[in-house]
């Protein structure tokens, strides 16, 4: 059940904006137990020089996991999705994701590979504001184990 | 308020403070929640044995998360983080009872770039074995 090395470089629609909300981030940064006041008090944030409270590192996972669903959603991307486990994951952080943010993230695929019996799928997601100002990208890489 | 660290108080090998971090099962449905990854491995021992794994385990990007505070306290501010990347070698696997898995995070300072940017490099263990690899950081430091 290789995937097809044609599926590189396929692209998908725009997702629908998501928009930051301090409840979200407050509520992402406890459950990685980030106490820092930059997350949580718009004051302690402004005093870094960040316009609003900003999120943890990893926080852009909420925005990419739904945006890179259409992926695993495509019929002609034949992966397992019982056996897919996280490989790797990457974000370049243009700037740090804040309240107010209204994002829009747009998904490639930017490698297929097959490893001893298992499909390794590399999804990027670019999200950039509603207004196009690009503030993180996020690339992952999934693994779908080979039934033993 | 945290003190941003300056990069001019850094240098290749500066050692980060390091972090021992307790992960329960409480800790992996919270994180399931504020994440919206409801995959049942993280909180199914009948599907995570199912699938061929010794029991439920954590999250690959709540270690991930964990492991950034080791760096975001040492810069003093967490929108310094400009890129981050982490390969999850060996699942933390959470028992169900009250203690849960230890993480530890260590880090040290594997390059300075230039900007004021340097590269913290992480060594991110649980029971004693590396369960991330390839973990970095690159850090605007003010």
């Amino acid at each position: 059940m290789a995937l097809d090395a044609g599926l590189v470089g396929r692209s998908y629609p725009p997702s629908a904006v998501y928009e930051v909300g301090r409840a979200k981030i407050a509520e992402f940064a406890a459950a990685v137990g980030a106490t820092d006041p930059a997350h949580t008090d718009a004051d302690a944030a402004r005093a870094l020089g960040h316009p609003d409270v900003v999120a943890p590192p990893t926080f852009a996972i909420v925005v990419t996991l739904g945006a890179a669903d259409v992926v695993l959603a495509d019929p002609e991307v034949a992966l397992d999705y019982s056996r897919v486990v996280h490989g790797e994951q990457r974000f370049t952080h243009h700037r740090p994701i804040r309240a107010g943010d209204r994002l829009v993230s747009t998904t490639t695929i930017e490698a297929v590979r097959s490893v001893a019996g298992n499909d390794l799928l590399t999804t990027r997601v670019d999200v950039a504001t509603e207004d196009g100002e690009a503030v993180c990208t996020a690339l992952s890489m999934l693994v779908a184990r080979g039934a033993a | 308020m945290s003190a941003r660290l300056r990069a001019a108080d850094v240098a290749v090998g500066t050692e980060l403070p390091e972090q021992t971090h307790r992960v329960t099962r409480a800790d992996l449905v919270r994180y399931a929640g504020a994440s919206g990854d409801l995959n049942p491995i993280h909180w199914s021992d009948r599907v995570a044995t199912g699938v061929g794994l010794p029991g439920v385990i954590a999250h690959g990007m709540l270690t991930m998360g964990l492991a950034a505070r080791a760096v975001t306290e040492w810069a003093g501010d967490p929108g310094a983080v400009v890129e981050y990347q982490v390969r999850f070698g060996r699942p933390v696997v959470v028992p169900d009872d009250d203690t849960g898995a230890e993480v530890t995070v260590r880090g040290k300072v594997g390059a300075v770039l230039d900007e004021g940017r340097v590269r913290v490099d992480l060594t991110v263990t649980s029971g004693g074995e590396k369960v991330l690899s390839l973990a970095r950081a690159t850090v605007a430091l003010a």
